[in-house]
């Protein structure tokens, strides 16, 4: 009844939360300084470029190296109570953020090459092309570089809407597992012991039991 | 119960607030850095637009410098050049070139005769991957000093469409306001003009800022002086020349044998201008010539490796970087959106490669 399955973690690997929250910003960095560039012609056009480069190689590493920890160490386990069509929503959903993770910095890079241009990631580093010079293949990857940004931002849009709707006003354990801070007692009705790591499970099922009767039709 | 229930729909006003709030301020975030709020920003496709509004869109060409002619050669560097840049070019050896021989304007079957303004684009390779893309004119100046400028002179250039000519009078309100458009027109009438590819001097247009091993910094315009001498074509009979005889004559040429310019690197005095490229520098500004480019063949852009690369100025090897000069990042972004335009739907073949321009490689290729 505690709507959490509780032979899973409570949170992500720290590493993990680490990751998510540095990749966030990077990827709002990078998803600001795209549509700065393709708007200006100015003198802000280079030094963009110049960071657009080296942050997107960035987030490839990090994102490998993120997939990499997921795998090995898993992940908490979504609210048992939350409603299926939600739970579906919420896996396909992180499954297109890491493919834009890894896909949009490789269209970026492959689209480069194909378009002939030097992969400068500093003044002396030029990374070597992945795909032959094909301009025919510069304008797709172009299109899907550009296109895909803006799907990339459309699930961004919906993955922090449902974070927040989980954070205030489900108020499950789904925000709280992504967070780098000790994670606050929610609404105590009585003095109870401050929770701590060891008491996740028990505050999670508190938080449940005030939403799930009125709210949640689970099982 | 009850009491439950209101104190969650009290809290549920502010908590949607939140959860719309967040996605919200992301959406004007990027809203804001896209120019949203500032409407004269000028985009690489806004200058692009701006090109193929002259002459008419030709799907598949360049949108400016459209009728071209591929070369290769080589760059042999003659060591002098390291004082004035780390830049690996500048090491003592040789350096393959692809490069291109192109007229200004968006039109691929322009008459030579008609279209003044020629160019000569290069890409540079090193051994580290890093390249040296220039886009010269044979114009030491350039008619404007920044990207709004240049959408503008562009406009004033459109064919009105009941007369097929520009309009005198917005030509006429353009020119009131940009003098530096009047005195590049000057130049290019008091000027004797060169009658070939061969024999054109070909300017880096902007200045760059060279870095030498010490990390000490120059301001520098460069050149490619031509060791083919110079003769001059009649201005008053460019009407009547072959449709491309400044094409057949580089053809020809390089049939021949190879033709050559040295590379002269102009250092500016702290107090040139370094931002404008409608400026030139005093002519006794100390020059140094750095090497010598050899260009031994000639092909159609079909056959030849230049028709897909963009010749943007700011690719530059570490050693050389862009200088303040604002045509610089726009020169990038425009050609940027023009590779993107004749990408789709596929890059057409050169004017020039017709069945009759066979590829005429020299007898250094």
């Amino acid at each position: 009844m505690n709507g959490h399955d509780d032979t899973q973690p409570i949170r992500f690997h720290i590493a993990l939360r680490i990751l998510h929250w540095l990749m966030a910003i990077l990827v709002i960095a990078m998803l600001m300084i795209g549509v700065a560039m393709v708007s200006t012609s100015g003198p802000a056009y280079l030094a963009l470029l110049a960071l657009h480069r080296p942050i997107g190689l960035s987030l490839l590493a990090l994102a490998i190296v993120r997939i990499v920890i997921r795998v090995l160490v898993g992940s908490p386990g979504l609210p048992t109570n939350l409603p299926r069509w939600q739970a579906r929503a919420a896996h396909s959903s992180h499954l297109v953020l890491y493919i834009a993770l890894i896909g949009l910095p490789l269209v970026g890079w492959a689209m480069l090459s194909a378009g002939g241009y030097p992969v400068y990631l500093s003044q002396t580093f030029v990374l070597p092309p992945i795909v032959p010079q094909d301009i025919n293949l510069y304008g797709l990857l172009r299109s899907l570089h550009g296109w895909g940004a803006i799907a990339f931002l459309g699930i961004i849009l919906i993955h922090i809407t449902a974070a927040l709707t989980h954070a205030v006003i489900r108020r499950d354990q789904v925000f709280d597992s992504m967070i780098l801070g000790r994670r606050q007692p929610k609404q105590s009705p009585t003095k109870l012991p401050q929770p701590d790591l060891t008491a996740g499970p028990f505050e999670a099922a508190r938080n449940h039991e005030e939403l799930s009767p009125a709210k949640q039709p689970h099982i | 119960m009850t009491e439950r229930k209101d104190s969650r729909s009290r809290r549920s006003f502010p908590s949607t607030s939140i959860v719309a709030a967040a996605p919200l301020a992301l959406v004007a975030a990027l809203a804001w850095a896209g120019g949203a709020f500032e409407p004269s920003r000028l985009s690489g496709r806004e200058l692009t637009d701006a090109l193929e509004n002259g002459p008419g869109t030709h799907p598949g060409f360049r949108s400016a410098h459209a009728k071209g002619l591929c070369f290769s050669g080589q760059f042999a560097s003659n060591g002098t050049g390291a004082a004035l840049s780390k830049a690996g070019v500048f090491a003592p050896g040789t350096y393959p070139v692809v490069g291109r021989f192109s007229l200004g304007g968006g039109n691929p079957l322009a008459t030579d005769g008609r279209n003044v303004f020629r160019a000569m684009a290069l890409r540079i390779k090193m051994a580290n991957g890093q390249e040296w893309r220039m886009a010269m004119d044979h114009t030491p100046i350039f008619p404007v000093a920044t990207p709004a400028a240049f959408a503008e002179l562009q406009r004033a250039s459109r064919p009105d469409p009941a007369t097929g000519k520009p309009d005198p009078k917005v030509m006429e309100a353009y020119l009131a306001k940009h003098p530096e458009t009047k005195a590049f027109q000057k130049y290019l009438k008091d000027t004797p003009l060169p009658n070939s590819f061969a024999n054109s001097q070909y300017h880096s247009i902007n200045a760059f800022r060279f870095t030498d091993g010490q990390g000490q910094t120059r301001l520098v315009r460069w050149s490619m002086l031509p060791e083919t001498p110079m003769a001059a074509l009649d201005k008053a009979k460019l009407d009547v020349l072959p449709t491309n005889f400044l094409f057949d004559d580089i053809m020809l040429r390089l049939k021949a044998s190879p033709v050559r310019w040295g590379l002269a690197v102009t250092v500016a005095d702290p107090a040139d201008v370094t931002d404008n490229a409608t400026v030139q520098w005093p002519s006794a500004r100390p020059t140094t010539i750095v090497g010598t480019l050899t260009v031994t063949s000639a092909m159609p852009e079909e056959r030849g490796a230049c028709r897909d690369i963009v010749f943007d100025p700011t690719i530059l090897p570490s050693g050389i970087s862009p200088s303040d000069d604002p045509l610089l990042a726009a020169r990038a972004a425009a050609y940027a959106s023009s590779l993107r335009r004749r990408a789709n739907p596929a890059p057409q073949p050169g004017a020039l490669g017709s069945a009759s321009a066979a590829s005429l490689p020299g007898p250094g290729a």
